[in-house]
């Protein structure tokens, strides 16, 4: 006897949406398991880690502002994948990006300039995460190398710089030598929403882009381009889509939305620019893109999942002393729950008597 | 400035680097010419350094611990092989999981030991040729690991390419269709060659905390199982020209820190990158080449039978 898998034609869309939600139990299960191992009531540590920051007007904040550059950099990743382009470089076109848009902030530090200065920094933030994604796109199409592995080690050199920026050229005089910038000027911080708290004018930069990119994928020749390519890459040449500009175009645009997150996340939370500016957002949002289902409105919600891991492992570790990587325990096996739920919907799998090649 | 001790030292230091990054680049090589491409090298790496630390800091046996980092990093294969293998799900998508759960996990394992040490690996002479001058140390003088390292290259370069088990593995990796024709076990073979690949990259793992640097760190393996995937392209699936990549990408990243010792003025960053932008620069150089081609015809492409 032998299990078999069969792929299911037209799977409901009850399916597609049930996954997603059944790979956040599984999720939750090994979690329980995980907290019992590591010595803690599983009860008490749910409530902590999901709970409570969900009561808190303070945390729920919190969990906008993280979820922010998760939707950003997310949706950007899902033009990618859409079109079957694996761009894991998202951590270091978000640095790229932030090291860009910072470098207006702190030319214009102490200046007086106008209100000009935050779109621009948030113009170089999107450039400069482009530009950084157009290297692996530009290595693929001339030269046929991994997009995976070369985005990937673009990572380390964007954090290396970035780590030479701060603790060099642009470390504070009067900062007693910790490596950070000094503090933006105000027409440098993205504006507050709420007079109390962090939530900054980000997300609403964020809601656009999940509008505009709903329409893009959903409503246009450019989107259909996308998918096609990504799906049937035959097909969509003898349609007269070009390849090199669909390649160059996503990662483009993933990189410019990764870029964009970097900057605003630099201007919005941080307020100057410091060696680690980034908790993983780059690798998370990966995770968000899937768990969305590659669609901006699925990602808004993934995302907001997601931050949740973050704030709840923050909690976990100032009231329970539990490590951070409790945050990533989670996220992995989001990850792994979602990729299995995925073949459970779209394939049946079937017991199949007497068969010997399994 | 550079005498022969140094040299020896310098020549030494790179044979550690060097032995990480071919143990995990081999385990690779062999799922990728199985036809499965595995990006949880560096998840495999961590957890086998992290469970590896913690065993051998635990029993006190550095051979305790080899063996623990061993079976954690096949452990960990198996989630990878499950979802990509078993379930046929995109081969990346699991890969990044696996690396993401991987990295997670071994921050939770090694956090009771930050700060701690170990008394790392001992140097094996070997009698009589460990004494020749300079050259003597460095190949002679080494720890059980770098020997591991030899034994498992000659291992896999014979078994692929002369004996029926590396024909039938090679055939899985080129054509799974016609190997399943054939009666092979298409996924039981590959998941034999993930879990050899997850054994060789919690072997890397143990050789980074154990003996490279014996302590523990959450962030130990910097992307160096990243950089071993690139090494199986840049071999183009080939074992000996592995050995010879890993050891340049040794000599790299070693001479940087080297060169950052006698402080040429070039900050330390720019010189931290070399060995990132060196892989960049080496798969660049093999796709200009075409010598990618060498790539198993099959690779990432999920197998469903009866589909």
């Amino acid at each position: 006897m032998a299990l078999r898998i069969e792929r299911q034609e037209n799977v409901p869309l009850i399916g597609l949406i049930a996954a997603p939600v059944v790979a956040l139990v599984f999720t939750l299960i090994v979690g329980a398991v995980m907290f019992v191992a590591l010595g803690q009531d599983p009860l008490r540590a749910f409530g902590i880690y999901f709970i409570d920051p969900l009561l808190d007007p303070w945390t729920l904040q919190e969990l906008v502002v993280k979820a922010c550059p998760l939707m950003l950099i997310g949706i950007g990743l899902a033009f990618c994948y859409r079109a079957n382009r694996w761009n894991i470089g998202a951590e270091g076109q978000y640095v790229a990006g932030a090291v860009f848009g910072s470098w207006l902030a702190l030319a214009t530090n102490g200046t007086d300039a106008g209100p000009w200065v935050l779109p621009a920094m948030l113009v170089l933030g999107v450039i400069g995460g482009a530009l950084w994604g157009l290297i692996p796109a530009f290595l693929r199409v001339r030269f046929g190398s991994s997009e995976i592995l070369t985005s990937l080690m673009l990572v380390y050199v964007a954090q290396l710089g970035l780590d030479y920026l701060v603790r060099g050229p642009w470390k504070d005089p009067q900062g007693f030598n910790f490596p950070q910038s000094v503090t933006f000027d105000d027409v440098a911080i993205m504006p507050l929403l709420m007079e109390e708290g962090r939530m900054h004018a980000g997300i609403l930069i964020a809601l656009v882009v999940v509008a505009g990119a709903t329409f893009v994928l959903g409503r246009t020749l450019v989107g259909f381009s996308i998918e096609l390519g990504g799906s049937a890459p035959r097909a969509a040449a003898f349609a007269g889509f070009d390849e090199r500009r669909v390649t160059y175009g996503v990662f483009a645009v993933s990189g410019g939305l990764a870029g964009l997150a970097g900057i605003v996340e630099v201007a919005g939370t941080i307020g100057q620019i410091q060696p680690s500016i980034s908790p993983g957002y780059g690798f998370t949002a990966i995770i968000a893109a899937m768990l969305g289902r590659l669609h901006p409105v699925g990602i808004l919600i993934s995302s907001l999942v997601l931050a949740l891991t973050y704030i709840g492992g923050e909690a976990a570790q100032i009231t329970m002393r539990m490590p951070f990587d409790v945050t990533r325990v989670f996220q992995g096996t989001l990850l792994i729950a979602i990729l299995a739920a995925d073949v459970l919907v779209r394939y049946r799998i079937r017991r199949v008597e007497g068969t010997s090649h399994a | 400035m550079l005498d022969a001790a140094i040299l020896g030292a310098v020549l030494a230091s790179i044979v550690a680097a060097a032995t990480t990054l071919l143990l995990a680049a081999l385990g690779e090589l062999v799922a990728e010419r199985a036809g499965t491409l595995n990006l949880s090298v560096e998840g495999m790496m961590i957890i086998g350094a992290a469970v590896g630390y913690a065993a051998a800091y635990g029993t006190g046996s550095l051979i305790v611990g080899t063996l623990a980092a061993v079976l954690a990093g096949t452990l960990l294969s198996l989630v990878f092989a499950g979802l990509a293998i078993w379930l046929a799900a995109n081969q990346v998508a699991a890969g990044l999981a696996t690396t993401i759960l991987g990295l997670g996990l071994a921050g939770l394992i090694g956090a009771p030991f930050v700060g701690t040490t170990l008394e790392a690996a001992p140097a094996l002479n070997i009698p009589y040729l460990s004494d020749l001058p300079l050259i003597g140390r460095v190949v002679f003088g080494q720890d059980a690991f770098a020997y591991a390292s030899f034994v498992l290259l000659a291992l896999v370069a014979y078994t692929l390419s002369r004996t029926r088990i590396g024909l039938v593995l090679r055939a899985v990796g080129e054509s799974h269709v016609a190997a399943h024709a054939l009666g092979h076990p298409v996924r039981k073979i590959r998941t034999l060659a993930v879990m050899f690949g997850g054994a060789c990259a919690g072997l890397a793992g143990a050789q980074l905390s154990l003996a490279y640097t014996p302590f523990w760190a959450s962030d130990m393996t910097a992307g160096r199982g990243w950089i071993a995937l690139a090494l199986v392209v840049f071999s183009a699936w080939k074992p000996l020209w592995l050995l010879a990549g890993a050891y340049l990408f040794g000599a790299v990243s070693i001479l940087q820190l080297h060169v950052q010792g006698f402080g040429l003025g070039i900050p330390s960053q720019v010189l931290s990158a070399l060995p990132y932008l060196a892989t960049i620069a080496a798969l660049v150089a093999i796709s200009a080449l075409k010598r990618g081609q060498g790539a198993p015809a099959s690779l990432g492409v999920p197998f469903v039978p009866d589909r």
